[in-house]
């Protein structure tokens, strides 16, 4: 099954969709106290809106490239909680049997790969695959504010935009590449990048998730028309560390952009019950996937090749 | 005999004509031009819809053949010159090779990304190397180059067929050289062993017993031939030679049957010497044999130069394999 397929005019469930992203993350990054986590990852706290409004109008069947801060995606995706958490736990029953970890998943049609700006050329010749084999999929690609430094960006905004391909591109600026203010990390315009390819742009400066939604589904319509790619920008913010504890904003800026918590914003257009309820459900969702995940056994190497269920558990 | 390109060519045109998952992506590979090596040429007047003309960027290129490859169609693309590698190792070694594995062996990568390497044309600096040792030992990526023994068409086929990213080394000297048959022209003394499946290794024995074994590829094959003729008639030394299809990952059990015979290995490379092929098979050689003897000749470790007395210099000749040989035996 497919976990948290969202009805378009449920807002129920894209408060529960952004509270499930926001329980995980914060589940995960106290497992690293515990021990139970190691290496690193990167907590898509603050931005749980963008995913949740765009998964909540594209097509399950559509093609998903995303990065190094994946889980909110792989969330709003679809993607199960448990099998996300056993990856990250490096277990056998992870969604790709602990090879990747947190930046490196692939489930369905969802790819994630830790490397800024060499994921969207791939994206670009999957946005082709699925044009040539007229399977009226697009495909979407995430990337940062940061990710306006590669080059490999623009090779695939090119080749794109030339070929007319299903694909949309989602810039989530959260203002920081790593501890790098957007101020010295992008000259000029972020929407003009996108224009000077004849990309269309939606931008908008929201962390409420039905503006994001009406945006993203204004975009995606625009991309499975076949006219061509097209961009949504969105600012927003990143409560948490890049990483773990590598954070240089001051208290007063962490304490200021709380006040756009999407969380906040879009709860306030429900009861206090259905509040309630759903932080009861997603916490039982959340422990119930790190408790299993914790019993499932480590991967050995040298076994052949473990093939959970990922491709058949619909 | 057709010549490499031809079998080249005549490859990717029954690729295309079989299989309608494959597609063809490159620089200025439409005809007329058909290539800036004319390995295309044709390709795009009979397949248009199937052979695509691609911006100069080469990390794009092979980013959109691995999503392609990954959502299921089959693409060969076209790196113009083989220095430019360079621009598309992150897409190779993040992206393309990392797939499979990485994703727990839940998706698979066919893709074949072609470069054009190798000097003496006087291209210079920039437009003559051979980078291929740059991607060996790479999980997950296969390192091929044709040679005029092995039908270039077939392991070409054999590269598209393959379910893992395969980078095909074609060094630009074998285009006009015709294909090579047993038993015939500089071949008639040797006897010619072949081992391995679908990117084979060729084991020439001459008629008397050897004193050493030279292990080449691609297009140091002509050189290495050269030379043992000139052993042969100059300094009644008969040599075999071990040519390999596939660089990496490697099966050396040929060279370690011939070596079994002749305790002496030289290894032929056009990259530079240091840390390279031949360093690699000399490690892997002495560590399963004891006592071998082993001399590498490849280019100089420089930039190569467009003058031809400099090029000449840096790159390795057939007087280099000879008197390397000579040093050994």
């Amino acid at each position: 099954m497919r976990y948290n397929v969202l009805v378009m005019d449920d807002h129920l469930a894209l408060y529960k969709t952004m509270l499930l992203i926001r329980r995980f993350e914060e589940r995960m990054l106290s497992e690293f106290t515990t021990g139970k986590l190691v290496g690193t990852t990167h907590a898509y706290i603050g931005q749980e809106a963008d995913s949740t409004g765009i998964f909540s109008v594209t097509d399950p069947e559509d093609v998903v490239f995303s990065n190094h801060r994946c889980h909110g995606h792989f969330l709003a995706y679809g993607g199960e909680p448990y099998r996300l958490a056993a990856e990250l736990m490096g277990r056998t029953s992870g969604l790709v049997g602990g090879r990747g970890g947190s930046q490196h998943i692939h489930w369905r049609n969802f790819y994630s790969n830790g490397i800024q700006g060499g994921i969207v050329p791939v994206a670009t010749g999957m946005a082709l695959a699925e044009k040539i084999r007229s399977t009226g999929k697009i495909a979407l690609v995430f990337i940062g504010d940061g990710t306006l430094g590669e080059g490999a960006l623009y090779e695939g905004l090119n080749i794109a935009a030339l070929w007319k391909l299903p694909l949309l591109f989602i810039l989530e600026d959260n203002r920081y590449a790593q501890t790098t203010p957007v101020e010295k990390g992008v000259a000029g315009s972020m929407s003009g990048r996108f224009a000077a390819f004849g990309i269309p742009v939606w931008e908008r400066e929201t962390t409420d998730v039905l503006d994001i939604r009406t945006a993203a589904d204004e975009t995606v319509r625009s991309v499975r028309s076949g006219s061509g790619p097209a961009c949504l920008i969105l600012h927003t913010h990143r409560f948490s560390a890049h990483s773990k504890g590598d954070d240089s904003r001051t208290p007063e800026e962490l304490a200021r952009i709380r006040l756009f918590d999407p969380l906040t914003i879009h709860g306030a257009r429900l009861t206090s019950e259905d509040c309630s309820r759903a932080e009861f459900e997603v916490a039982s969702i959340i422990n119930d996937a790190f408790f299993r995940a914790d019993a499932d056994t480590f991967p050995v190497l040298g076994n052949q090749v473990i093939r959970q269920t990922g491709k058949d558990d619909s | 005999m057709p010549t490499v390109l031809d079998s080249l060519n005549h490859a990717l045109h029954h690729a295309l004509e079989l299989d309608e998952r494959v597609y063809l992506l490159g620089e200025d590979i439409l005809d007329p031009y058909g290539g800036a090596f004319k390995v295309t040429r044709g390709l795009s007047t009979k397949f248009p819809e199937r052979v695509l003309t691609t911006p100069i960027s080469e990390a794009g290129i092979v980013g959109v053949a691995t999503g392609m490859a990954l959502r299921g169609l089959r693409p060969v693309a076209e790196i113009m010159f083989g220095d430019f590698v360079t621009l598309i190792a992150d897409q190779l070694v993040n992206h393309a090779s990392k797939f499979r594995w990485m994703y727990n062996d839940l998706v698979r990568v066919p893709m074949v990304v072609r470069a054009p390497m190798g000097g003496r044309r006087g291209y210079g600096p920039t437009h003559s190397q051979s980078l291929e040792k740059m991607f060996l030992g790479v999980p997950g990526l296969k390192v091929v180059a044709p040679n005029v023994l092995g039908d270039p068409g077939e392991l070409l086929a054999a590269a598209i067929a393959d379910d893992d990213p395969v980078l095909f080394v074609e060094h630009k000297q074998l285009y006009t050289r015709p294909l090579a048959e047993e038993g015939k022209g500089d071949l008639i003394d040797f006897r010619v062993e072949r081992t391995g499946g679908a990117y084979p290794a060729f084991t020439l024995q001459p008629a008397d017993r050897a004193r050493l074994t030279i292990a080449c590829y691609g297009y140091n094959f002509e050189t290495a031939r050269t030379a043992a003729l000139d052993l042969l008639m100059e300094h009644e030394v008969y040599v075999e030679i071990v040519l390999f299809s596939q660089l990496s990952p490697f099966n050396l059990e040929p060279l370690f049957s011939s070596l079994a015979r002749t305790r002496k290995l030289l290894t032929v490379e056009e990259g530079t010497l240091s840390l390279g092929w031949g360093a690699e098979m000399a490690a892997c050689a002495v560590e399963r044999m004891d006592g071998l003897r082993v001399r590498r000749v490849a280019a100089l470790d420089l930039p190569i130069a467009t003058a031809k007395s400099l090029e000449d210099a840096i790159l390795p000749s057939v007087k280099d394999i000879v008197n390397a040989a000579l040093s050994l035996v």
